[in-house]
């Protein structure tokens, strides 16, 4: 897509940067941006442009991730690390109440803790759709939370456009990037020498009016839009999200969650860089004679076993029905939770996954096994199918040794007459929804 | 506290104190709880079929649904089993004891709905406490409803509950059957699963019989068959559905089951709803 720039857009030199990380602070708010820490890019304060880090960048694959050294001075030349926003907006650990007992009795208190005044700077597009997917979860409810609301509500977003991708990147797939549409302040696009700068907002064009700004010439702008264009073109993973839904819930007992249980360790890892995943957990925090109690909110796991916990045992028992529930979770019944997919493909769990489960390969496999199972019903067709097998590709381009492409196994594999996935038809999310007969 | 009220936090605990505590059964307590000075919400309302968040400082919170109002005293009914940490540390807390609450949450019995119907209420064991509300609003508002029925069984005979409500309940028009699933000296009733009462009802008029039903899962499932195998469509049964509810409103995860968050778009459900993911082993 041809990227036009509009009449909007000025140009920021970074020779005069470090004033808005200046005003910034002066307008009280906490900095947060991309920086060298635990050997990649994580998010900390930012005090000065010298904290960005600059000259580096991330090289990922699946199960890989590793700095290494540009061979320029590019201050946002990388990807996404193992680190998002979320941790600032929904923090690992928030106190929620506290119940102190005085004469025989509880007074239950909400927790009343500072709410920090963040500025984020270098959000990319796909973060940007994540912070709205959380937003759904926490602020778009008949119950907000109080502690992401007033976060969120007094946070400043300073998006930038990525001007590379990362093979673990499929943003375009999920329609949520590279280029950073809505939902930012202001959003840059890095030259040489300076940024291509857009507004997003009324917040966003009082803070532009006290920089040092100037018109960005046409060729800026040409040069801003054509490394937007180079990391849509860097983009090679694909998720293929037409029918996903049903593709999914229609294969809830397929014998290739078992070959996916096999290689998952149900470590948690891509839930905790998953910048959308929410899952939670209340602790009891009691000081030694059980007077003073602190309720606190951590960041829980739809793989640890005892997520599930029912009275009598745990529901998902099984690393198999974990890893389930994570997948259809996030790209099947989050539609119908909140209405948009819970992937924004920003591959941080293709890259932190300790043993390289790949999402997008993950639903590839069930989409093969679909089509041969559709390819199979048909009048006939046995024999063609099983040399389509035994010729090691199947209709998607997959190897054959993979699991999954072999016969689907007893019932499990058959789509039923109602539920068979309709391949080649248009997304529709959410569109068997139970709540969208009834409302909330 | 309605879903359409301003902003409120709905983390915030309130303290309650217990009242009464009357045993029901072997481990099964039914406690009277009222808010803690009047400092609270003396207009307490709830809609049968909700549930709340009980909290025991130290212990923990766990949901109970609501099995009863109390509307003289402003106060309300949960009966509670002794299963884990938090409901053990509830039964030493006694009459007078200070615990907390948030809480209404989750969607009822859809009693409006079922106006002008023949409503037949189905529960196994402690699951009739969640439908008690709506048993006690069904009578109260007899003239607006059709026939009534109520299908109930425990493993016991001892393990039936609010067996003073019977007589009540048939005073009102309720067609009550009872089953056990093992009987005891001086149990002359019926021995028998649940869902094989529905044999006791003649007659149905299927297209306009509302079925509610709670118990445990199992149970659901069989008692939803044998609504379904006597004609009533799926879309008119409705069952109250357990998971682990920790946060009450659907920002933590824990209680889903497939597309649903029970906290949220339950725990009453519409049973074709709910019936292709019960269906699924670990789900």
């Amino acid at each position: 897509m041809v990227d036009q720039a509009t009449a909007d857009e000025q140009y920021l030199a970074k020779a005069d940067f470090q004033v808005l990380l200046d005003l910034l602070a002066g307008e009280g708010y906490e900095v947060i941006g991309p920086t060298l820490g635990e050997g990649a890019i994580v998010y900390g304060p930012l005090r000065s442009v010298a904290d960005l880090p600059r000259g580096w960048t991330d090289e990922q694959e699946a199960g890989h991730y590793r700095l290494v050294r540009r061979n320029d001075e590019a201050w946002f030349g990388f990807v996404v690390g193992p680190q998002s926003w979320k941790q600032y907006l929904f923090p690992p650990r928030t106190r929620l109440l506290t119940a102190k007992c005085e004469h025989g009795t509880w007074k239950m208190q909400p927790a009343e803790e500072p709410v920090p005044k963040y500025a984020f700077l270098g959000v990319r597009a796909c973060e940007l759709a994540a912070l709205d997917v959380q937003d759904r979860v926490f602020m778009h409810s008949a119950f907000p939370d109080p502690h992401y609301v007033q976060r969120r509500q007094q946070a400043l977003v300073i998006a930038v456009n990525c001007t590379q991708a990362a093979p673990t990147c499929f943003c375009t797939s999920m329609a949520t990037g590279p280029r950073c549409r809505q939902g930012f302040d202001l959003a840059l696009t890095e030259l040489a020498e300076g940024f291509v700068l857009e507004i997003g907002s009324p917040r966003g064009r009082e803070l532009a009016a006290r920089l040092p700004l100037a018109p960005a010439s046409e060729q800026q702008c040409r040069d801003a839009a054509d490394a937007r264009a180079q990391a849509e073109q860097q983009i090679t993973r694909h998720l293929a999200t037409a029918g996903l839904r049903e593709l999914l819930l229609s294969n809830l007992n397929h014998p290739h969650w078992d070959e996916v249980a096999a290689r998952c360790l149900s470590c948690a890892n891509c839930t905790m860089v998953c910048p959308t995943c929410f899952c939670s957990s209340v602790e009891e925090v009691s000081d030694l004679l059980g007077e003073q109690i602190a309720r606190e909110r951590v960041w829980d796991s739809c793989f640890n076993p005892q997520f599930s916990y029912v009275h009598g045992g745990l529901v998902r028992h099984n690393i198999r029905s974990r890893y389930r529930q994570w997948l259809t979770h996030k790209l099947a019944t989050w539609h119908d939770q909140f209405g948009t997919s819970g992937c924004v493909g920003c591959g941080r769990c293709i890259s932190w996954c300790p043993v390289g489960i790949d999402l997008t390969q993950e639903v590839a496999g069930f989409r093969a096994a679909a089509d041969r199972a559709l390819f199979d019903r048909r009048p006939g067709a046995g024999e063609h199918a099983a040399s389509v097998s035994g010729q090691g590709r199947g209709p998607s381009g997959l190897s054959a040794s993979r699991p999954f492409l072999q016969q689907p196994r007893g019932e499990a594999g058959r789509p039923l007459p109602d539920e068979a996935p309709e391949l080649g038809q248009s997304d529709a999310p959410g569109s068997e929804s139970p709540r969208s007969t009834e409302g909330r | 506290m309605t879903p359409s009220a301003p902003f409120v936090d709905p983390w915030q605990i309130h303290p309650v104190q217990i009242v009464e505590a009357v045993p029901e059964s072997e481990g099964v307590t039914t406690y009277r709880l009222r808010y803690c000075g009047g400092g609270g919400k003396a207009d307490y309302a709830f809609q049968p079929g909700q549930f709340n968040m009980l909290y025991v400082p130290g212990a923990g919170e766990m949901a109970i649904s609501m099995s009863g109002e109390d509307r003289q005293a402003e106060g309300w009914l949960h009966t509670v089993r002794l299963a884990g940490v938090v409901t053990h540390a509830m039964s030493r807390l006694g009459v007078g004891g200070v615990l907390g609450m948030r809480g209404p949450f989750g969607k009822p019995w859809p009693l409006d709905n079922a106006q002008g119907c023949d409503v037949i209420v189905v529960a196994g064991g402690i699951g009739l406490a969640p439908l008690r509300p709506a048993l006690q609003q069904l009578s109260a508002q007899r003239s607006a409803y059709g026939r009534l029925a109520l299908l109930y069984g425990a493993r016991t005979p001892s393990g039936l509950l609010y067996r003073n409500d019977y007589a009540t309940w048939q005073d009102a028009g309720w067609q009550v059957e009872l089953t056990v699933d093992r009987h005891e000296p001086g149990w002359t009733g019926r021995v028998g699963v649940v869902p094989q009462l529905f044999d006791r009802l003649r007659g149905l008029n299927t297209g306009r019989t509302v079925v509610f039903i709670c118990g445990p899962e199992v149970m659901i499932l069989f008692a939803a068959r044998a609504a379904l195998a006597r004609g009533i469509p799926p879309q008119q049964i409705w069952v109250s559905l357990e998971r682990h509810m920790q946060c009450g409103v659907g920002m933590c995860g824990h209680c889903q089951l497939g597309p649903l968050l029970l906290c949220r778009d339950g725990p009453v459900v519409r049973y074709d709803h709910a019936e292709r993911w019960l269906q699924v082993e670990g789900l």
